[in-house]
């Protein structure tokens, strides 16, 4: 089934003219009719655009252009409902957007486009990112394709059953804190957070400024490496997105990690670990060391304080960034007596329950006489948290941890106890702190349920080459990626 | 831990963000927990370390000052919830 395919094995066969654009992208619509009323991944989706698409990308193929010019062409690649595709609907999950249409491209989408890409979809996610289990959208839950009592991780939920699920190629994500990696690694498949910088976050609805990147979601290693060339690179459009080169991501991946140094984090495998991820891990640690690479104990001491840090920073930056949606230039609006009134009424209908809370704990750090307590010793820790990953690099190529301290929970399970649903990011939150490289990929299940299990790459900034090739490797040596949920 | 000193009538005041009643009860309740894990911060010597405000390689960053085609007028307006002869509208602000 063509909707199962990866980009390099699809567009194989689309070079080679076995199958059409269209069939691919229908083989992805006919999936979606069959399972997404169950899963609820995509919010929504235009047929007709998608398929229009895949038409025009048949007929640059008939007319010769070569996958080399355009590494996407006839690919279907859905995207979060937080990434403005020019005349679609975005929500972010949120009922304060309303009937919102986006008047522009992101600069992914353009780069995607640019690339021969199918741009389809939107896929549900926690309200505005805040979240990790898809569980704080305005639009209903998605459920996680492998057991359906259980959440998909988030905040991009579904992007990651989407591609789980085969409902696409592959899927763009945000990560903010995890928002990539955690449903990644809860739904099975592949997930990537570059370094800060690296994408341009231009149309890209803000939650924290400081901490976000778009990335990708896909089938395997290779797929991700091939999507982040094509999203990568400098745009006029966001001054933080660096001038560094892109390299092609996918050239080295020959399996290849001979003497390449991995450090294990000893804060990481303690606390909450469940045994059977801590199994997994540690079974994915020796299958790294078989494959050629060293790997040594690293401390990083500050790991403890991520959540803290990162609940001052993430809410601050959003408490200023989600000041916008006041009812007055686009989204719902709840009319008042004077513009004050208006907008304290339009924010108290239009926003959930997790939006409110982060909106309130962000104000309330950056309030005056708790600004130094909280925000500026918050920033000083998330130096030493920085520190502590720089000097590990100086030992190391890149760390390995798990990217999720327990399988995909239940429906419900945290949805009543913030702070826990908090404590459940602290192997993915430090990342962004850092502003370094990530990414999930598939290392066994857990044994009843059989449920998903991550592992965790973490780069040194702009390292994605050498940790895309030691989790390529390790993929390559393990049959993992290839398992399919059971969901008809 | 129950924080006095967390005055969620007044931060969602600052925020211009209305609650009910129980949305304030029940979020005192949570952020006071939150609080009180943050408290954490407060362990660490951070006397000489100085701040992250963000981590990219680069200060300063310019762009020659030339117009630019923007948003049309129409674009603009299209998704505003209420307007009238091309502007926005908002309730009464001077007397």
């Amino acid at each position: 089934m063509l909707n199962q395919l990866t980009i390099s094995e699809l567009t194989a066969r689309l070079a080679k003219r076995e199958v059409s654009a269209r069939q691919a992208m229908q083989a992805c619509l006919d999936r979606i009719q069959r399972v997404d009323g169950r899963l609820h991944a995509f919010l929504s989706h235009d047929a007709a655009d998608a398929l229009a698409q895949a038409d025009a990308a048949d007929k640059a193929i008939a007319a010769g252009t070569t996958h080399a010019q355009q590494p996407l062409l006839g690919v279907p690649v859905a995207l979060k409902d937080v990434i403005a595709v020019k005349n679609h609907p975005l929500n972010c999950g949120s009922k304060i957007l309303g009937r919102f249409v986006s008047p522009y491209d992101a600069t992914v989408v353009e780069k995607l486009r640019a690339a021969g890409a199918v741009v389809f979809g939107r896929l549900n996610m926690d309200e505005f990112a805040m979240g990790s289990s898809t569980e704080n959208s305005a639009f209903g839950l998605t459920k996680n394709p492998w057991d359906m009592s259980r959440i998909p991780g988030g905040s991009s939920g579904g992007s990651a059953a989407a591609v789980a699920a085969d409902e696409c190629i592959a899927a763009l994500g945000s990560d903010t804190g995890g928002s990539i990696r955690q449903p990644a690694s809860l739904c099975g498949c592949v997930g990537l957070k570059p370094t800060y910088g690296r994408v341009s976050r231009y149309g890209l609805v803000a939650f924290a400024s400081s901490l976000d990147q778009i990335g990708p979601f896909t089938k395997d290693v290779r797929d991700a490496a091939t999507l982040l060339r094509v999203i990568s690179g400098q745009d006029p459009h966001d001054s933080t997105s660096v001038p560094q080169a892109v390299p092609d991501y996918g050239a080295k991946l020959d399996g290849n990690i001979k003497g390449l140094r991995l450090g294990l984090p000893k804060e990481y495998m303690v606390g909450g670990l469940d045994p059977e991820v801590k199994a997994a891990v540690d079974a994915a640690v020796k299958q790294l060391q078989s494959l050629g690479a060293t790997v040594e104990e690293i401390s990083l001491p500050h790991t403890d304080y991520g959540v803290s840090v990162y609940y001052i920073i993430a809410t601050a930056e959003a408490s200023a960034n989600l000041a916008r949606f006041d009812g007055i230039r686009y989204g719902a609006r709840v009319d008042g007596a004077d513009p004050a009134e208006l907008y304290s009424k339009t924010r108290g209908a239009g926003f959930g329950a997790e939006v409110k809370r982060r909106i309130i704990l962000g104000t309330y750090v950056l309030s005056s006489g708790y600004y130094d307590a909280y925000y500026l010793r918050a920033q000083k820790v998330r130096t030493l948290i920085r520190n502590d990953f720089l000097k590990a690099f100086e030992q190391v190529d890149a760390i390995v941890t798990p990217t999720a301290p327990t399988a995909a929970f239940k429906i419900g399970e945290k949805s009543d106890d913030p702070l826990q649903m908090y404590l459940s990011d602290i192997f993915t939150i430090s990342c962004n702190l850092a502003g370094i490289c990530g990414v999930s990929v598939p290392c066994g299940f857990t044994r009843s349920p059989k449920l998903p299990i991550g592992l965790q790459f973490l780069g040194q900034p702009f390292g994605e080459e050498t940790m895309l090739r030691l989790a390529h490797a390790y993929e390559q040596s393990t049959g993992w990626h290839r398992e399919k949920p059971p969901l008809a | 831990m129950s924080e006095a000193r967390f005055d969620v009538k007044y931060v969602a005041h600052l925020a211009r963000l209305a609650l009910t009643p129980e949305e304030e009860k029940k979020l005192a309740a949570q952020l006071g927990n939150i609080l009180g894990h943050i408290e954490q911060l407060k362990q660490l010597d951070v006397s000489n370390v100085e701040p992250t405000a963000h981590a990219v390689p680069m200060v300063n960053v310019t762009r020659p000052d030339r117009v630019r085609p923007s948003l049309p007028h129409e674009a603009a307006l299209r998704n505003a919830p209420a307007q009238a002869n091309g502007l926005f509208m908002v309730p009464r602000i001077v007397e």
